[in-house]
């Protein structure tokens, strides 16, 4: 046996994230965190930190960089407040299976429990919003809680993990060994796959005859994208997505229909109540794709491709449920499926379809009044970063524009706070999502409102010079509550006006190329002068105040209850 | 019938962690369900946990919530029962004054009833100690009380399974 150098347990953090593969992290330093830091500054030739401006900033980042790129991201803060602003980025990961390592700092472990600076109880506070989470008072016993950590945040359905480390654990000196966690016995990330669920799903989909597929983030998360096309088309169904979920086929497959879900398009949402058969791929009957539960596809088979035991009959009873990683499912599905078409069921859809491109697609991609339109700004996108580009959104009504209208070839491609629904999540992200795909072109799209909530990160996109795109578009309002203010609340317009500062001087303050555009005639060449931009590069483009964002389901509705204005 | 309340008895194997009883308890939590007694001990297995909650929902509810616990990293296994599927007991403690023992000879008829056991007794007052299901124990404190109870503190209900767990099984599992 070699003879061991004994090294310190901040020392051991440092060589832990290096044994695990890790090239960058995002974060923040601070008292309890310092020594830490003091390793990261000696070894920065091999993990390069990114110093953003807020620890919430860190965990998004962490989260693009995860999202894009299928690798653990990791953020790295210091005790009391530092840990606590963590807590948005955790939960965001948590409902959005997101893998995250987020290392605090904690005030020492005699201090523990004594209200001393810059404590708090990040463990308890983190528990509800992290998939584990663990303090660790001993330097020896870093090497196998960050192992386990990094385990547990990619196996199985992927998510966060939280680990609080004491300042005297990074402080004591002991020996350091590293070894790779490959299984905990009271944790089974894959379940073993039943043949009968197979079998049983086979003969459903081989025998219906208005199927329709609504697939989730758990194909791209699985890395099941060849095998659900395959799936697609050898049962030649109709596949539509949850904005998790787009991205795993191309925008343009013919068998692809759209987006399911509050916002989501006409015919998938209408048909979800008409089909006989209902194929859940990776998704987990979220209430945005859902609506009334009461009234959702009750007339149909419902069979559930899941990993999650404790999603399955969750919020829609499965009759064949599907337990297990969807790749390897539907690798074991397809020899057991026949060849079929369903050409007069698809032209359904594309009958429904053209209803809503009259009443609702024409006005938003080629609108004829003066203002601008938010798809018509996608449609730009499009048309110069022709599919090929990461598009990460915040939240609000440039999301649901975004994810309805932004083409994509490549999965990983569509970057967005889903479940939490987190404003400020899409400028950090984006910055995590660049440095992930360097060679990736990565454009965020921003809404006013979010964009203020973090716009701090434009100083890391300088420092850091990560040449991401930026797009706000503007409508000097919170848009998505404005227009349920319209719809719901008899357009009592409480607290949604924004007074908006001049977002390009603040761009320009920070040496960001910028250019504003209000007109439609300037909207093409501005957007081509970005995505040709080698550096960074911010666009504002003012939009009509008061548009509002149809197909829409109202809150408590049925799908087939869609509203197209 | 999955609709209706009813009393469910949760049992969970779990490994030894500090922190795990919140993150179980929160699940309850976050769904606004009261937890009427909670008991963590060592189990059968060395090294393994046993959780024992007692909570009153609907059976669907409890399901979604045993899913929820279930998948929870430390924790081994997680089950619910129905009333009829468990052996449970609570015990308590009473305190009461000495002077009665002599002053009134009916308490001591409702001692030797019982079945409960004194546990200790001096000039000042005695400890009264009962175990058994949670309307027996009701019923002495209703028939103590007539007479004054200085203290009383019930524990919260342990419960064995009819039907085995197999928690070796799937300990065992892991390691093939």
């Amino acid at each position: 046996m070699s003879k061991q150098k004994k090294i310190s347990g901040s020392e051991a953090v440092v060589k832990c994230l290096i044994a695990e593969g890790v090239e960058i992290i995002y974060g923040y330093p601070g008292g309890a965190i310092m020594p830490v830091y003091d390793e990261l500054h000696k070894y920065e030739d091999k993990i390069h930190h990114v110093l953003t401006r807020h620890e919430q900033g860190a965990t998004h980042s962490a989260q693009g960089f995860a999202r894009i790129s299928g690798k653990v991201g990791v953020a790295i803060a210091t005790s009391g407040p530092g840990a606590t602003n963590l807590v948005t980025g955790l939960a965001d990961a948590q409902i959005d299976s997101t893998p995250m390592v987020c290392i605090t700092g904690q005030v020492a472990s005699h201090l523990l429990g004594s209200d001393a600076f810059q404590e708090t109880d990040i463990v308890g506070i983190s528990t509800p919003v992290t998939k584990w989470n663990h303090q660790v008072t001993k330097a020896s016993d870093i090497p196998k809680v960050l192992a386990k950590a990094f385990y547990i945040a990619k196996s199985g359905r992927p998510g966060p993990v939280l680990i609080d480390i004491t300042k005297d654990a990074q402080f004591e000196m002991f020996d350091f060994n590293y070894s790779k966690v490959t299984g905990i016995r009271s944790y089974k990330p894959v379940p073993k796959l039943e043949t009968t669920s197979l079998n049983l799903a086979a003969d459903l989909i081989n025998n219906a005859s208005k199927p329709l597929i609504v697939w989730g983030q758990g194909v791209i998360l699985s890395e099941a994208e060849k095998e659900f096309q395959a799936f697609v088309e050898k049962t030649g169904i109709p596949a539509a997505w949850t904005i998790m979920g787009v991205s795993a086929i191309p925008t343009s497959h013919p068998l692809n229909v759209g987006m399911v879900g509050m916002h989501g398009n006409y015919a998938p949402n209408m048909l979800t109540n008409e089909c006989d058969l209902l194929i859940a791929i990776g998704m987990r009957f979220d209430d945005r794709v859902t609506g009334n539960l009461d009234k959702y596809a009750k007339q149909a088979k419902v069979i559930h491709f899941e990993i999650d035991q404790a999603e399955i009959n969750k919020n829609v009873k499965a009759d064949v449920p599907v337990h297990g990683d969807a790749k390897e499912s539907l690798t074991k599905i397809l020899p057991l499926l026949k060849s079929r078409k369903h050409d007069k069921w698809l032209n359904n859809f594309k009958e429904l379809y053209k209803i809503e491109y009259d009443s609702v697609i024409k006005d938003d991609l080629f609108p004829t009044k003066d203002g601008l339109t938010m798809g018509e700004v996608i449609k730009e996108i499009n048309n110069y970063a022709k599919g090929n580009a990461a598009v990460v959104t915040d939240v609000g009504q440039h999301q649901m524009i975004a994810c309805r209208y932004a083409k994509f070839n490549k999965s990983r491609s569509n970057i967005t706070s889903g479940g939490l629904g987190t404003m400020g999540f899409a400028l950090p992200a984006a910055i995590g999502a660049k440095m992930a795909c360097p060679e990736r072109e990565v454009v965020a799209v921003i809404g006013d409102g979010g964009y203020q909530m973090t716009i701090q990160e434009l100083g890391t996109i300088f420092q850091s010079k990560v040449p991401v795109k930026i797009v706000v578009l503007n409508n000097s309002f919170l848009g998505m509550v404005r227009q349920w203010q319209q719809l719901f609340f008899e357009k009592r317009y409480a607290s949604t006006e924004l007074v908006n500062p001049d977002f390009t001087a603040i761009a320009r303050a920070y040496y960001i190329k910028s250019k504003k555009v209000s007109k439609r005639d300037e909207l093409a060449s501005a957007v081509e002068e970005m995505i040709r931009s080698k550096e960074s590069f911010f666009l504002e483009v003012v939009i009509e105040k008061e548009d509002n964002v149809f197909p829409m389901i109202p809150s408590g509705a049925a799908v087939s209850d869609i509203r197209l204005k | 019938m999955e609709k209706e309340i009813k009393t469910f008895t949760v049992s969970i194997y779990t490994e030894n962690n500090i922190g795990l009883l919140n993150r179980i308890s929160a699940i309850f939590q976050r769904r606004h369900i009261n937890i009427e007694s909670l008991n963590s001990s060592v189990s059968e297995i060395k090294g393994v946990y046993r959780f024992t909650i007692i909570v009153n929902v609907t059976e669907i509810q409890i399901k979604k919530i045993i899913g929820q616990i279930d998948k929870q990293i430390e924790v081994i296994k997680a089950y619910y029962h129905n009333e009829d599927d468990t052996v449970y007991q609570e015990s308590c403690l009473f305190k009461i004054k000495s002077s009665l023992l002599f002053d009134d000879r009916q308490i001591q008829n409702i001692i030797k009833d019982s079945n409960a056991r004194i546990v200790t007794v001096n000039k000042e007052f005695f400890v009264l100690e009962k175990s058994g299901r949670r309307k027996e124990i009701d019923g002495l404190y209703n028939k103590l009380n007539e007479y004054g109870i200085l203290q009383f503190v019930r524990s919260g209900a342990v419960a064995i399974t009819k039907k085995p767990m197999n928690i070796s099984e799937i300990l065992s599992d892991f390691k093939n």
